[in-house]
């Protein structure tokens, strides 16, 4: 009885240590010599491994940014600002700012604005469907509201909005990894500026359409008629195909612009409510 | 209708759905339902419907509370399940043994991998393991037939021809297996007289609702001929070498629920291959495990451990056998 | 009698050919046209005649923007009031041009008659020239340049040309009352692009379901004396009628995988193309009419017609001729149903390659919702190219294209016989098709990068 214990530890601790001999030895032969600043970057990264930055996972940024001798193309938009300049300090480059971003939807066209006129009944998918055909409204441009955007988010920002039947993008959430502008096969989001406090101007519509056209399939199309741009003082304005389009670098945030839209294209969003009651009164 | 409707082509689609193919299993496995009510009488008839009543129950129950999904009782898969779980249990199983089995077949081999399509094992055989080796005295209590059409053969005992084999070879001393397999005329063996679980006991009723699956293509003859196949040639080549220690081709194909394990079980869609060439190495590898565990391993019978050992290379199998292209031959 | 078949694959839906007894009748014509640019495979043809101008039936109104283009005609004379953007069957914009029908008066130098002209004209350049002229293009589905397709590249020679007669799309009859009233014309034709080919052998292979067809044929083979040309059966079966399936069926050959038909010296003609050759050719009659199945599962039989219309009528025409949109009908389908497109707008207009009007009921064309796969294997059992298209739909899900390419998603000849047999209702060719383009895409970049590395060499 006790030889067979004993014969098993002995047995099992010189297996034991002849692998770990082995084992060292392996790794010493195939070792890979790095640069530990790669582990450093990627220890500050957010390890989302989103891509957002163009890049395959936080890693891979790290290992680009390392090999790099500047900052210049390379930015995390999740970790922002605070993460860039942990990564600057000790790669020792130089940092540029950049204004936060945020995804923005350029649609609202929701159900009741934008009546169908067929019934869709395939793969539950924007990719597909705009494969397919110009959709189940007379919009071919706006949202097809399978929710593509919405499984390529790795942050869970953007959900579908029942009533509207558009995506709705979480502020607190959403980094402006551009996964979900890379998912959108109408080109909906846009990454804009997030502006002061969270407040910003926005066209909320893409559609190219002829105004009459425009108007006929969704109600609250832009129509491109122009008036937006007669009202902005700072020339952020710009109407091109049928379409207005906001500079946001340019705009003042004066919302006059949102008032003078026909059609309630233009989106001003987080402005105080107070303000936005007393524009309402005049 | 003022809208129409608009997708991608095809726009007809065959008269097939994953409930019509359950319910073509079913139907195939009718046959053997009713001979095995025939022979082993109302208690058998009990737990066909414990067993199929608590199988879509535990469906149900998870889908609707713990995943939270519409439920899929509706596709009759658990009712399959059900079924396929009492035959492979005897007859004298109580009640709550075979709820335990079903619970474990829906709730942990199907449900917790995902439901329908995602499992690894095979539930309904995955449920016979679990009890198998969590009841052993119940799996075990092989009564010998007494059926509602009367007089029952009481010949010989209630052991199964595979594990009273196996009880003999235990014991000791040569066994002469040739002597003890023609015990038990072959023609019992397919005309239900024999002692086992209730699926085992009528191989005529078995292999005609299979047939019926053929007719409806609702499955590929590969699967269950390459473990007929393997089985035949082993027991064939062991028994021309020993015939004193290892039985024969026929009586190796015609006992221990091979027929029901091979053509209802192997053969569900879920564990198994997705090729035909995957589905014979997949035949191929049941039949070698089933015959190693008969002529080497301490448990008879050895078909439920095959297939679920199987189950687990599937995703191996699939991976190395691939489809013939077009144009790349 | 031996009937030829593919090797792999394949779906035997219901073939559902209501229409087949409905003898060809010519639609009359609509007050206006609007004449797509985009009918066929390639760069969209360019317009060349101005808002205002008179055209006359036969009229060159757009001309060829490129090696793959074609001709397109005016379908009727009258005059061109707009020329610009319009709706396609999918709602999607295609410059257009609209011709206010003012009668029919035809261009000079149009053959009108029907007497049937046999002698076939020696110079090869003069046949493909006249095909080429008067638009024709492969009427099959694809609307490749038939000119193009005649004319293979210098080093491959043709060695079998194939008249596909097979129409394996269940419901449409179009070709199969082609063959039935106008078998001379067709034979006729696909002589023609046997010499065009350089007299290679001509087989014209028709579905066992289409006996009178194959009774007309012979018939019309003994009465005109045209060498070279055999018949073949083919089984009933879906997709007899793909290019690659044909020539596996007839030829027992497999084009290569990103091969052309020529690679193994086929060249496959649909039938109702070797009649538009016919005309081009001995009447130097443009393709401006086709033939059309107006079919469905709502509609009743007596209802159902097989319409010769000029290209460039509106789908709604047709449907408002032919009475209506039936009731019950959930979908309206250009095409087959296996392959065709559903129509979201009936405004658009007809095309060269457009073969039926399909009218589905909800219980026909509805989709079951999707469950889950229960890998029971069907969709692999059912692909006639031999892919996997359940590990094709997971690894598009995954986003993962090495795999996609290595699982040969390129093949895909979007036959739709997987989503046709999934128990499941996975949308499965759904999710394919934007995998396939993507691929397809990085294996025309990887080419076109190696050959700009090659040149530089």
């Amino acid at each position: 009885m006790n030889s067979i214990v004993l014969w098993t530890v002995v047995i099992l601790s010189s297996l034991g240590l002849v692998l770990a001999v082995v084992l060292y030895l392996v790794a010493r032969r195939f070792k890979v010599e790095e640069d530990p600043r790669i582990d450093r970057v990627e220890a500050v990264m957010p390890g989302a491994n989103c891509g957002g930055c163009g890049y395959a996972g936080c890693r891979a940024f790290a290992e680009a940014a390392v090999k790099d001798t500047t900052l210049d193309g390379h930015y995390c938009p999740v970790g922002g600002t605070p993460v860039m300049k942990q990564v600057a300090d000790i790669l020792g480059y130089e940092l540029k700012e950049q204004a936060p971003m945020i995804a923005v939807v350029r649609c609202n066209g929701s159900c009741e604005a934008r009546p169908k006129v067929n019934e869709y009944d395939g793969a539950k998918s924007c990719r597909v469907v705009s494969a397919l055909y110009a959709g189940e409204t007379l919009c071919q441009y706006g949202c097809v509201g399978c929710g593509d955007c919405v499984s390529a988010c790795p942050f869970g920002a953007i959900s579908m909005d029942a009533g509207t039947g558009l995506p709705v993008v979480d502020e607190r959430k959403c980094t402006a990894c551009g996964s979900c502008v890379k998912a959108c096969p109408k080109g909906v989001i846009e990454l804009r500026a997030k502006g002061p406090r969270g407040m910003r101007v926005y066209v909320s519509c893409i559609s190219r359409d002829k105004g009459a056209v425009a108007r006929k399939a969704c109600q609250s199309a832009c129509i491109g008629c122009g008036k937006c741009r007669k009202v902005c003082a700072a020339e952020a304005i710009r109407i091109e195909d049928n379409l207005s389009y906001i500079d946001f670098t340019k705009c003042r945030l004066c919302k006059k612009c949102v008032a003078e839209c026909p059609t309630g294209a233009i989106h001003a969003v987080n402005f105080p409510v107070l303000k936005k009651k007393e524009a309402e009164g005049e | 209708m003022d809208r129409f409707i608009v997708s991608p082509s095809p726009h007809i689609h065959a008269p097939v759905s994953t409930r019509s193919l359950m319910r073509d299993v079913l139907i195939a496995l009718a046959p053997a339902v009713v001979v095995s009510c025939l022979f082993y009488g109302w208690s058998e008839l009990l737990v066909i419907a414990v067993s199929v009543v608590s199988c879509v129950l535990v469906e149900w129950a998870l889908t609707r509370y713990v995943l939270r999904r519409p439920s899929t009782v509706g596709d009759l898969s658990a009712a399959l399940t059900g079924v396929l779980l009492a035959l492979n249990l005897p007859v004298s199983t109580p009640w709550w043994v075979v709820f335990v089995g079903a619970l474990f077949a829906i709730g942990v081999a199907k449900i917790t991998f995902g439901g329908l399509g995602q499992n690894i094992f095979n539930p309904a055989i995955a449920g016979r393991v679990f009890l198998l080796v969590s009841f052993p005295s119940y799996m075990t209590d092989w009564t010998a037939p007494q059926g509602l059409i009367g007089g029952g053969p009481d010949a010989f005992s209630g052991a199964t021809p595979l594990s009273a084999l196996k009880e003999q070879l235990a014991g000791g001393a040569a066994v002469d297996v040739s002597a003890l397999a023609s015990q038990y005329s072959y023609r019992s063996v397919l005309f239900a007289n024999l002692g086992g679980s209730a699926g085992e006991v009528c191989a005529v009723a078995l292999l005609v609702g299979f047939v019926y699956l053929l007719c409806r293509k609702v499955v590929k003859i590969w699967i269950p001929l390459s473990i007929f196949a393997t089985v035949a040639v082993i027991s064939l080549v062991f028994s021309s070498i020993d015939p004193v220690r290892f039985t024969g081709p026929l009586f190796n194909l015609l006992t221990g629920g091979l027929i029901l394990g091979a053509c209802y079980m192997a053969t569900d869609y879920v564990t198994s291959p997705m090729t035909s060439l995957g589905g014979i190495v997949y035949g191929v590898g049941i039949g070698l495990i089933v015959m190693m565990i008969r002529y080497f391993g301490s448990y008879p019978e050895g078909v439920s451990f095959a297939i679920l050992v199987m189950n687990m290379a599937v995703p191996l199998i699939d991976r190395g056998f691939h489809s013939r292209k077009f144009g790349r031959a | 009698m031996n009937k030829l078949s593919f090797s792999i694959g394949g779906v035997h839906p219901d073939d559902c050919k209501i229409s087949r007894n409905c003898s060809i009748e010519e639609l009359p014509l609509p007050g206006v046209m609007h004449v797509s640019m985009a009918q066929h495979l390639g760069a969209p043809a360019t317009p060349v005649v101005a808002v205002g101008d008179r055209v006359r039936t036969g009229q060159v109104i757009g001309e060829p923007a490129g090696f793959i283009s074609a001709f397109v005609h005016s379908p009727a004379s009258g005059t061109v009031k707009s020329i610009g953007p319009g709706k396609d069957l999918s709602g999607r914009m295609v410059t257009h041009i609209d011709i206010a029908v003012e009668g029919d008066e035809w261009a000079e130098g149009i053959d009108r008659s029907s007497t049937l002209v046999t002698e076939i004209p020696e110079d090869r350049t003069f046949i493909l020239e006249r095909i080429r002229a008067n638009g024709v293009v492969g009427l099959g589905g694809a609307t490749f340049p038939t000119h193009v397709k005649l004319n293979p590249a210098p080093g491959s020679k043709a060695e079998c040309l194939i008249i596909n007669g097979a129409e394996c799309e269940p419901y449409l009859t179009s070709d199969f009352r082609v063959l039935v009233e106008r078998t001379r014309e067709v034979v006729v034709g696909a002589t023609i692009m046997r010499r065009a080919l350089g007299d290679c052998r001509t087989v014209i292979a028709v579905e066992e379901n289409k006996p009178e067809a194959i009774m007309s044929l012979r018939a019309a083979m003994g009465e005109l004396h045209m060498e070279g040309l055999e018949i073949a059966v083919l089984r009933k079966k879906y997709p007899q009628g793909g290019e690659k399936q044909l020539i596996d069926a007839v030829m027992h050959r497999q084009v290569k995988s990103g091969g052309l038909p020529i690679s193994v010296g086929a060249v496959v003609q649909n039938v109702s193309t070797a009649l538009a050759v016919y005309e081009a050719v001995q009447k130097n009659r443009p393709l401006i009419s086709n033939v059309l199945t107006v079919t469905g599962d709502c509609l009743p039989v007596e209802r159902q017609h097989n319409y010769l219309f000029r290209i460039g009528m509106p789908l709604s025409y047709i449907a408002e001729y032919a009475g209506g949109v039936p009731e019950g009908a959930a979908k309206i389908v250009s095409g087959g149903p296996m392959m065709g497109r559903a129509v979201s707008e009936m405004e658009a207009s007809t095309v060269k390659g457009s073969s039926s009007l399909l009218y589905l009921s909800e219980k026909a064309t509805r989709r079951a919702p999707e469950s889950n796969c229960i890998r029971c294997g069907r969709c692999a059992s059912a692909c006639p190219m031999g892919l996997e298209p359940f590990l094709l739909v997971r690894l598009a899900k995954a986003g993962d294209a090495a795999g996609l390419e290595a699982a040969s998603v390129q093949d895909c000849i979007e036959c739709g016989c997987c989503l046709y047999s999934c128990p499941a209702a996975v949308p499965l060719l759904d999710h394919i098709r934007p995998a396939k383009g993507q691929v397809m895409g990085i294996i025309r970049a990887r080419a076109a990068a190696a050959k700009a590395a090659d040149d530089k060499k």
